[in-house]
């Protein structure tokens, strides 16, 4: 199968305070409908991996690859409307709009892609949010509801475009253990259900360990990228 | 390809939960603007008003014969002397009269000028105005009464009688007020006036002339010009002066040198008699611009802070807009879009105050002597300042809008959201 999300000997370097390596010569690539998870130690590189993968920081040396097409280099314009279209990001923290509904959260990218029209997209975050079984907090503001709500509403904010694959920066990250289960169950039904790509950082073993693929890293370098 | 919908919902959302921020960055561009409005109707009304009662009393183009030695002495025509250095001592003004040589033919060649509006004739006099044993001296003027109330606004400066009247008679007199307060005359009395040479002639009051300038009611009267002329004893051929005014007041420096030069008379601008008349405008209107371009510079900074502490708080969600996939420009649309906001709806609310400022002064009674034809103090309404209000308003808040907005653009997502 094609791969979606591809690099080639992708480096990094630190310049403050010290000049660091922190990735060296990093390739491998990610097949569609594939759920995988980096994991590592802290400073190992992981999480600055994925924002290179996110196409958010372009400070890097390498090629990146999405949909077998070369992103690396794009303008940032370029870029944002691929992150858009392409990537749906799930945070560590939940960082929803504070001051907006939660449907209005969710509405937000796909109102900036600007494809459909305001009731198709006010229809898929509907369905979107009762997917995630928080259909009845829609009208909420984002302020009033508990962390992990938040999260499968930053869940549903990273689908609503339909994305060729999404990213998770420690998606279960201070979420306790039913939290962490659901928001589990979630990913793997939207694989399963949908062929979506995942690709998450994590910490957490037992998360990682159910995933289809571990690929570890230590010292910014990856020493096994699974089966 | 931008979705101002979306970045337009986004300013407004921030925009009114944010409302007491909102309310002072706008209430900053309001008094600015009001401000701005207010002084320059004020002053610019001011203005008017004071130009009008000088320059509306200066022709166009004032022709007259001036007493003036030549330029060329008779030494510099005598070949003997020629390229010799001549000293002459005592040099006299050129024998010449006072009047206008061929002024009624000079006056039908202007009044077939397209680009004047009117020529009138005047006769200007030195007498004695005689009350009792008291000789006051002062000018008597003869005009074509009628044509120089269609050319100026002569009759705002009747106090008492009317122009007619002294149409009608042939030996009435428009007295300065300041004469009459003197001599305690009223209209309906008889002034008794001497000529240089000493003949005696009384005159009917018909009304009284106030021109607010106390220098010119003090001394000067009008009558008709026939009178005039009969009183000096000339003829009706003998005319001092020729007021001209044109229908573009531009064109004045040209015409009046062209003129110059035609009829070999002396001939002034309205420009040239008035150079620092209008140097005193320039100055008030300088410093109406200083006044309101200093509040609005208060008020676009105003506007700067509070944007860039939205800014600062805003900072998660600037991340998280970038990660959803908006450019740089969008989330600087959006910022830009509430700074313009509240300019334009600031910018308006100041044109608001400022207008109903600006009638209240208007209302305000203003009563004095030198000005007989205002009653309250003189406001100007026009249209173009309110747009340069709003424009100067727009400009100001899109420049203090552009920096922190130029930063919000510059975030770095992967920063905030590392929580580095």
């Amino acid at each position: 199968m094609s791969p979606v999300l591809e690099t080639k000997n992708i480096n990094k370097y630190f310049r403050k305070p010290v000049d660091f390596h922190v990735l060296k010569d990093i390739s491998f690539s990610i097949k569609k409908g594939e759920f995988a998870s980096i994991m590592g130690k802290s400073g190992s590189g992981k999480s600055t991996l994925l924002y290179i993968l996110s196409t958010m920081d372009t400070d890097y040396e390498g090629k990146l690859f999405l949909n077998n097409e070369l992103v690396t280099g794009n303008s940032h314009q370029a870029l944002s409307k691929i992150r858009n279209e392409h990537i749906g990001f799930v945070f560590q923290f939940h960082y929803l709009l504070s001051e907006f509904t939660v449907l209005e959260n969710v509405m937000l990218p796909a109102k900036k892609l600007g494809v459909k029209t305001y009731q198709e997209i006010e229809n898929d975050a509907k369905e979107k949010l009762e997917m995630l079984n928080i259909g009845h907090l829609g009208l909420k503001r984002a302020s009033r509801i508990s962390g992990g709500e938040k999260k499968r509403v930053a869940i549903a904010r990273a689908l609503i475009n339909n994305p060729t694959i999404l990213m998770g920066d420690e998606p279960t990250g201070n979420l306790d253990s039913f939290n962490a289960e659901n928001v589990f169950q979630i990913f793997k039904r939207l694989k399963e259900e949908q062929g979506l790509s995942l690709l998450v950082v994590t910490h957490d073993y037992d998360f990682a360990k159910r995933t289809d693929r571990i690929i570890e890293m230590e010292d910014g370098r990856i020493i096994s990228s699974g089966p | 390809m931008t979705q101002w919908k979306v970045i337009l919902n986004i300013a407004k959302t921030h925009l009114l939960t944010k409302m007491k921020s909102t309310a002072t960055a706008s209430l900053g561009v309001t008094f600015g603007i009001g401000a701005y409005i207010t002084l320059v109707s004020f002053m610019t009304g001011l203005n008017a008003m004071l130009d009008d009662l000088i320059l509306n009393q200066t022709p166009h183009i004032h022709l007259y014969n001036e007493i003036q030695p030549t330029e060329k002495q008779p030494i510099a025509l005598y070949d003997a002397f020629e390229g010799a250095f001549n000293v002459v001592h005592s040099v006299k003004p050129k024998q010449s009269q006072r009047k206008i040589h061929n002024a009624l033919p000079i006056l039908d060649y202007l009044k077939k000028d397209p680009e004047v509006k009117g020529a009138t004739p005047q006769v200007r006099a030195q007498i004695f105005y005689l009350s009792g044993s008291i000789e006051l001296g002062g000018n008597l003027i003869g005009v074509d009464i009628m044509e120089e109330v269609r050319l100026s606004n002569f009759r705002d400066y009747i106090v008492e009688g009317s122009p007619e009247d002294l149409q009608n008679l042939d030996n009435g007199i428009l007295l300065g007020a300041g004469l009459a307060k003197k001599m305690s005359l009223s209209v309906g009395d008889r002034v008794q006036i001497s000529t240089v040479r000493g003949d005696i002639f009384p005159l009917k009051i018909v009304g009284f002339y106030q021109s607010g300038i106390a220098e010119i009611d003090n001394i000067q009267s009008y009558a008709n010009l026939a009178t005039v002329q009969r009183i000096l004893g000339e003829a009706t051929n003998y005319i001092t002066d020729i007021n001209i005014k044109l229908n573009n007041i531009e064109a004045a420096l040209p015409m009046s040198q062209m003129l110059e030069k035609q009829f070999n008379i002396k001939a002034t601008d309205i420009k040239t008699a008035n150079a620092q008349f209008e140097t005193g405008t320039d100055i008030r209107n300088l410093i109406t611009y200083a006044v309101s371009i200093t509040l609005l510079i208060v008020a676009g900074f105003g506007i700067y802070n509070i944007l860039n502490m939205l800014i600062y708080e805003k900072m998660n969600d600037i991340a998280i807009l970038k990660a959803t996939g908006f450019s740089g420009r969008d989330v600087q649309l959006i910022f830009m879009s509430q700074a313009m906001i509240i300019g334009l709806v600031g910018g308006i609310l100041g044109l608001c105050i400022g207008f109903g400022l600006s009638v209240f002064i208007d209302q305000l009674p203003f009563d004095t002597e030198a000005l007989p034809t205002i009653e309250t103090f003189p406001v100007n309404f026009k249209v173009h300042y309110y747009v340069i209000g709003i424009v100067f308003a727009l400009i100001s808040t899109f420049i203090a809008g552009y920096l922190p907005s130029n930063k919000a653009k510059r975030i770095d997502p992967v920063r905030i959201i590392r929580g580095t």
